[in-house]
């Protein structure tokens, strides 16, 4: 078990650092000149100083080659250090850190609701012995997932903040404001929750020991919930680590639309303002954040199936 | 933005070789058997009648409406959807519906790059880890892992930073940011179909690698490809349009369909059409092409 922990300990920091040296290519290497793209956002025209240039070039170090940058910038990332903000002159770090549980509120509260509307959605429709009741449950996630967040978003601040007046449009205030964006949020990843643990809940149900619980007199209800849910919510868990990183990039669009104040709508701003190291810490973080959601997934699976043993070659598998 | 779960199962890549998806209708008995077999399915009807109206309005929008996307009436500010106005008309007066008809081609067009970036790099990167296997095979899929651990709308916003705004740009960065799941599918289509039989024969008489992979693999290995292509043709879809809604896709007054939906936005209070029925368009494109990526994933072959 050891091995295999540290075994996906490495591999996780290994994921880490090739994330972000793909951001750092793209990023850095990619817009030929990133300089005269920081000093010209914001400006009119191509109207920039010069001396301006070659004082940012020595700043962020692009006068050197390029893998002596990429060894100092990465030295720098371990440390935590992402640099300035171009456009604030804030540390991009504590940026993010800032911005991140206001975020995080939104993100968990839509996972939350996600699992249980799409969860419930699925459990419902796989039990139900009415025909029309099943196949209009079924439809519902297809067009959760083709509907776009921001249309969905709108539309229910059209609802119930214009017409009906129950809830704020914008804002970050309290549980109220929360609801709305959480719930749009919501939309395409609970729809996704329902496709996953439908089809795993509709295997399960084949399976003998349902048969033999049924045999037994449990009652249909019971052998639903107790034996099929748990044995089918555990492929499920597997996509979380998707869902997460779904739900923190979904942020940028949800927090656009409601004016939230928030690790999206510093995304949002800082692709606007061309500002390369806050984009460049939020494309790693966001790597950050499906790495340990992964992590933590795989690790806690054996401990939830018994039936996955961690072999001696630090692999897991069924036994 | 990946919104469709591609997980591997669902494309059905356990399928043995021999049952891979019928070839198109050729003879007469084809053409009505598609008949039958779209008569049976109102709702996949439907898709197709859509999608179709989609790519009509992208390269002949003159056919359903006369109106200049571009010319407003200001005196006809803010009018709701009516005969005259199907879609309303937003604040300077410009008919909504001809803007949301006109913008089907710039959306489509971006859409289209999207998924050819990711088809072709995607698929080039599948092949040849599958084929070369060996070194070459874990550098490349390791590879692949990473792009997927990064989630897919920060790529594309990570790209567009570096690329700048524009219709185009956006959909290279959507496409990009896809690439990852066509290499995997294509790696394990490679895969399964070079395992097979035919294939040991046909290198067992001489032939050569090119030959082998031209004529055997990639027609029997894509299959599950241009049904992942279909799948990422509505979810390109969305991605764009969330992009161009965040104001990176093309500058105004170009009618992209994000961008409809963000400038409908700053009305929502008194003009609703602005916002909902663009947003429409969007949604019915994008089930239809999903309904159409379901048919296509087996339920064609499975039929009896």
């Amino acid at each position: 078990m050891r091995r295999y922990v540290i075994k996906r300990l490495a591999q996780a920091v290994g994921v880490l650092w090739a994330a972000y040296t793909v951001s750092f290519l793209v990023l850095d290497y990619l817009p030929g000149d990133p300089v005269t793209a920081m000093a010209s956002a914001g400006m009119d025209s191509g109207q920039v100083d010069p001396q301006q240039i070659a004082a940012l070039r020595h700043e962020y170090g692009f006068d050197k080659p390029v893998l002596v940058q990429y060894a100092e910038y990465l030295g720098r990332a371990v440390r935590g250090d992402f640099g300035d903000s171009v456009s604030t002159g804030r540390a991009v770090t504590s940026t993010l850190a800032d911005a991140l549980p206001q975020t995080l509120q939104l993100t968990g509260t839509a996972l939350l609701l996600a699992v249980l509307l799409g969860g419930g959605l699925a459990v419902v429709a796989t039990y139900t012995t009415q025909r029309w009741l099943r196949q209009l449950l079924l439809s519902l996630p297809p067009l959760g997932v083709s509907v776009p967040t921001f249309w969905v978003g709108l539309l229910l601040v059209e609802l119930f903040s214009f017409r009906l007046h129950w809830f704020p449009a914008f804002g970050n205030d309290g549980l109220r404001g929360l609801v709305l964006p959480a719930l749009t949020l919501a939309v395409p990843t609970g729809a996704q929750v329902a496709q996953v643990l439908a089809k795993s809940l509709l295997t399960a149900l084949d399976q003998a020991y349902i048969e033999t619980a049924r045999a037994k007199g449990a009652d249909r209800w019971r052998v639903h919930l107790r034996h099929a849910l748990r044995n089918a919510s555990l492929p499920a868990l597997t996509v979380v680590g998707l869902l997460v990183g779904q739900l923190i990039a979904g942020s940028v669009v949800v927090e656009t639309v409601f004016s939230r104040d928030g690790l999206g709508r510093v995304t949002a701003a800082a692709v606007t303002a061309q500002d390369i190291p806050l984009v460049q810490g939020v494309v790693v973080f966001g790597a950050l954040i499906f790495v340990t959601t992964n992590l933590v997934v795989d690790l806690v699976y054996p401990l939830l199936d018994p039936r996955i043993v961690v072999a001696s070659n630090g692999r897991a598998a069924l036994a | 933005m990946s919104q469709s779960l591609v997980d591997d199962t669902a494309l059905g890549l356990a399928r043995p070789v021999d049952t891979a998806p019928g070839p198109e209708p050729r003879s007469r008995g084809d053409v009505r058997r598609l008949l039958r077999f779209l008569a049976r399915r109102p709702g996949l009807l439907l898709s197709v009648v859509v999608l179709v109206l989609v790519v009509l309005a992208s390269f002949w929008p003159g056919l359903f409406t006369s109106q200049d996307p571009l010319k407003g009436v200001p005196a006809q500010n803010f009018r709701g959807p009516s005969a005259h106005h199907w879609f309303g008309t937003d604040e300077l007066g410009r008919d909504v519906f001809s803007r949301v008809v006109h913008g089907a081609q710039l959306s489509l067009k971006a859409t289209l790059i999207a998924v050819l970036v990711a088809f072709v790099v995607g698929g080039l990167l599948g092949v040849v880890a599958g084929f070369v296997g060996r070194w070459v095979d874990d550098v490349l899929m390791r590879f692949v892992d990473v792009l997927l651990s990064i989630p897919a709308l920060f790529m594309s916003l990570a790209l567009v930073t570096a690329l700048g705004y524009g219709t185009v740009k956006v959909a290279v960065a959507v496409g990009i940011a896809s690439v990852a799941s066509f290499a995997r599918v294509a790696r394990a289509e490679v895969l399964r179909v070079r395992q097979a039989v035919f294939v040991e024969a046909s290198r067992a008489s001489g032939a050569r690698w090119y030959s082998v992979l031209g004529r055997h693999v990639l027609p029997n290995a894509a299959g599950p490809v241009i049904v992942l292509a279909t799948l990422d043709f509505g979810s390109s879809i969305l991605a764009v349009s969330a992009l161009s809604f965040l104001g990176y896709g093309a500058p105004p007054p170009a009618p992209e369909w994000g961008t409809l939906i963000s400038d409908g936005r700053n009305y929502l209070a008194n003009a609703w059409w602005l916002t909902a029925l663009p947003g429409l368009a969007i949604a019915a494109t994008v089930l239809a092409t999903n309904r159409i990526a379901r048919a296509l994933d087996g339920e064609w072959s499975r039929q009896p």
